[in-house]
């Protein structure tokens, strides 16, 4: 297991429980004594994170979700993310704190299928009818016939 | 209006077999909508439109035939805090302002909170343990909303919810458990230190902050991502076995090492119950644990334990204003909380000393 700082093997394992949730975070023996861990008292993984993100090439503090306006700092302080695309703008920081958080960092459940089948569908009809405008605009009547007829599968089969 | 559907409630439902440890079993899943933020970020239109949207897509579902739609509004805090009480909706979402709700199935299984901390918390919940049954149930409401929005959604985190926490299944998988052998026996934080390092918590009866009395426990998942829902459920199903054998097991050694002590505590609990006239809930939890403990060990009628479970939710304060019919002071609350008592156990017959092994 390599330590939350550098590229060095991590041998001191710290558990915390934080606003009642657990945080886990691994440490090489010089890293935990610059963090202060031999002295429980200074710790606090919250200490940690920031110096982990005051490292990293983009400055953390600067991130802001467009979609809804949450901010690095918001997330920091309320442990809440905002909105879907705040899982994508967070990416980055959240990461590592998955990593501890969790049994794995990719999904292993259910898999909703009507909500995929339905954006997959929208999807596609929403492309072919961008091809019929174009094929229209290109008086290329054949084409676009044949996108209209395809059009009318998919919501025929939308029906069924 | 709500008093009465809760009274409706009440003498329609089959009482359900109450068996030793384990009080009941519960599937949370947290589920948002793919267009709107999540509620702690949404203003008020984008909440009303969430959760109109959510009551529409749960009207002709087949589980919830003849459910209850209300809105957290339009209740007064007696009728939140008897949900809460019941174990039906969390304390956050009676907090709520504006724009929440709930749609609660006419058995009182299920009961999805609208716009909590995410935009829907589908529960289903069931006495014993039973998690085949509750996550089956669970599984086939959340599809059936599904058939009407798109979640939130990621191939590779799963179901995106508010806290990361929950993210991946959204599945929280609970039981909530009578462990009075390891609370006596001092061997709950051992048990406790032991679970967390499996990804397991261990709250009180109210959830997160709540203190254990009575010697209740909510036992759950605490990681949501990189399992499967099965996976998560039969982790936890395992160490609840291994509780289960572990507070048998410190019954057993307390009634063998100091059994003259815990027949006494037992008998002492009776004689207060009987013969009460002011009382506060914490003290009746422990009682209550004590009869719940009595009838396992076989020295009380079965009828028991199932009473000692109804008294768990008819002693919190909502439930003791709500028979009074009125908003009461605390300290009339601990007189009408004895009477209430001393009217149950009254007959209660002398414990059955040749059972206790």
């Amino acid at each position: 297991m390599k330590c939350h700082h550098c590229d060095n093997q991590a041998t001191v394992h710290l558990t915390q429980i934080l606003n009642g949730q657990m945080h886990k975070m691994d440490l090489c023996e010089s890293c935990a004594q610059a963090n202060g861990v031999t002295n429980p008292e200074n710790l606090s993984i919250g200490n940690l994170m920031e110096s982990t993100e005051n490292a990293s090439e983009a400055p953390a503090g600067s991130m802001v979700c467009e979609s809804c306006g949450t901010t690095h700092q918001d997330f920091k302080k309320g442990g809440r993310l905002g909105c879907d695309a705040c899982y994508h703008v967070f990416r980055p920081i959240l990461d590592p704190l998955l990593e501890g958080m969790h049994a794995g960092t990719q999904h292993l459940g259910k898999i909703p299928s009507g909500s995929e089948s339905r954006v997959r569908f929208e999807q596609s009809v929403d492309q072919l009818k961008k091809e019929l405008l174009t094929a229209i605009e290109n008086e290329d009547f054949e084409k676009a016939a044949e996108f209209r007829d395809q059009l009318k599968i998919l919501e025929n089969e939308a029906k069924v | 209006m709500f008093h009465d559907l809760l009274s409706k409630f009440g003498s329609s439902k089959r009482k359900p077999k109450s068996i030793p440890v384990t009080l009941s079993t519960r599937v949370r899943l947290a589920r948002n909508l793919k267009e709107y933020p999540f509620p702690g970020k949404a203003e008020e239109g984008q909440r009303r439109a969430v959760l109109s949207k959510c009551m529409d897509a749960m009207t002709d579902m087949d589980s919830l035939k003849e459910s209850t739609s209300l809105e957290v509004d339009d209740l007064s805090e007696l009728d939140r805090q008897i949900l809460v009480e019941k174990h039906l909706i969390s304390p956050e979402l009676s907090q709520v302002d504006e724009g929440s709700g709930i749609v609660l199935s006419s058995d009182r299984n299920c009961c999805v909170m609208i716009n909590e901390e995410d935009h829907l918390r589908i529960q289903v919940l069931q006495p014993g343990l039973e998690f085949e049954k509750v996550w089956q149930r669970a599984d086939e409401l959340d599809s059936g909303i599904e058939s009407h929005v798109n979640y939130a959604y990621d191939c590779e985190l799963g179901f995106l919810t508010a806290c990361p926490t929950n993210l991946g299944t959204g599945l929280r998988a609970s039981a909530m458990m009578h462990l009075p052998g390891l609370v006596m026996s001092k061997n709950m934080d051992k048990v406790i230190n032991a679970v967390n390092q499996l990804g397991i918590a261990v709250r009180g009866l109210f959830g997160e902050g709540s203190d254990a009395s009575g010697s209740i426990f909510q036992i759950s998942n605490q990681q949501t991502l990189g399992e499967s829902e099965g996976a998560i459920i039969d982790r936890l199903n395992e160490t609840l076995k291994n509780i289960v054998r572990q507070e048998n097991f410190a019954r057993k050694k307390l009634m063998q090492d100091d059994g003259l002590r815990l027949i006494d505590k037992i008998s002492r609990s009776v004689g207060v119950l009987k013969s009460c006239h002011l009382m506060q809930s914490s003290e009746a939890m422990d009682l209550l644990s004590l009869i719940r403990l009595a009838t396992d060990f076989n020295m009380l009628p079965e009828r028991f334990r199932s009473l000692a479970d109804r008294m768990f939710i008819e002693i919190q304060p909502g439930h003791v204003q709500l028979s009074a019919g009125k908003p009461v002071e605390p300290s009339d609350r601990d007189r009408l909380r004895a009477e209430l008592l001393r009217k149950e156990f009254t007959r209660m017959p002398q414990l059955n000393l040749d059972g206790a092994s």
